[in-house]
């Protein structure tokens, strides 16, 4: 009996791993910016290219930062959830408009609606890599001392935005 | 005339090659040491592409921040400090020996010593369990008249 049990519980346990293993998503890499200052940049509004945003002009808010583009499709996955967001109004959301064309993404945003306080413009994809951005969308929760908090990758669901957004917000801005 | 021509067309898909390759031979030097630098770098984009060999967007803008960090002196090991604390260790193939990779770097060598160590332990039992054997008398016969000392095989008297 004792003889079965071991090679059983061996297999057990790496049956276990395994299914851990499973659902574990390789795109998702553990950002090292979380708990360190959002990275800074000084980027044209796409609504006013004559006007210039840094993180530096939203201290003192809870803020989430959405990186998108026009030519991203997963991006408007997750429009019509931010769009919810913008109207119930809890966090404002600032987006960036990664590597596009800016009248592309103007576009996007006379069609399918605007959920960003204002968008600004990353052409080359430099603020970008400060953000250790590598595949849109991405979204940093970034708190009242301009530290990033919360990353996520990919298009944001509704499950992510209820059990981790919402109440980390509601947390930060207490 | 004609040899003229010939030679002419020869030269020109060398001087279209020479058009492209611009920018190594602006500066091979830099050159050579960011491709040797990517070759062991991640490409995040396509994970199991090296950030030297990806055609991925990002790699190429990533390779163009290596070369431009490069010329402006920067060290290796400052570059990969530049890369890690955007992307995180996961860009670098070999990753770093600290407290928390400990379990991957010196997890194959316990294994393996564990393994040694097993292995050694139930042979060491078996060897005794081996030396316990000893035969009877008739066994003895018995095992005798199967070898049969040259008669070939004999069948036990009944």
């Amino acid at each position: 009996m004792k003889r079965f049990l071991i090679p059983l519980g061996i297999f057990i346990v790496l049956v276990g791993f395994l299914a851990v293993g499973l659902k574990l998503d390789p795109r998702e890499v553990p950002s090292p910016l979380i708990g360190k200052p959002a990275p800074d940049f000084k980027l044209a509004l796409l609504s006013d290219p004559a006007r210039q945003l840094s993180p530096a002009d939203l201290r003192g808010k809870v803020w989430l930062f959405n990186v998108w583009a026009s030519w991203c499709a997963a991006c408007r996955q997750e429009h019509p959830l931010l769009l919810d967001l913008a109207r119930q109004g809890g966090v404002p959301i600032y987006g960036m408009d990664y590597k596009d064309q800016p009248g592309d993404a103007q576009a996007v945003l006379d069609r399918y609606g605007n959920p960003y306080v204002e968008t600004v413009v990353d052409l080359d994809g430099r603020a970008g890599i400060n953000y250790g951005v590598y595949g849109v969308p991405e979204t940093y929760l970034i708190d009242k001392n301009g530290i990033i908090r919360y990353k996520h990758i990919g298009p944001v669901t509704q499950e992510i935005l209820d059990k981790k957004i919402l109440p980390l917000v509601k947390e930060l801005q207490q | 005339m004609r040899p003229w021509i010939m030679v002419f067309a020869l030269w020109l898909p060398f001087a279209a090659m020479a058009g492209e390759a611009k920018p190594v031979a602006e500066d091979p030097v830099t050159e050579q040491r960011m491709i040797a630098l990517s070759e062991n770098l991640r490409c995040l984009v396509c994970q199991n592409e090296s950030l030297a060999g990806s055609r991925a967007e990002l790699a190429q803008d990533l390779r163009q921040e290596i070369r431009e960090q490069m010329r402006a002196g920067k060290s290796d090991a400052q570059v990969i400090e530049y890369l890690t604390q955007r992307y995180g260790d996961f860009v670098l193939y070999k990753p770093p020996v600290k407290p928390l990779t400990w379990l991957l770097w010196f997890g194959p060598f316990v294994l393996l010593i564990g393994a040694a160590g097993s292995l050694y332990a139930y042979i060491k039992r078996r060897g005794n369990r081996l030396a316990e054997v000893s035969l009877s008398q008739e066994e003895k016969k018995r095992v005798e008249a199967l070898l049969g000392n040259g008669h070939g095989e004999k069948r036990r008297p009944e």
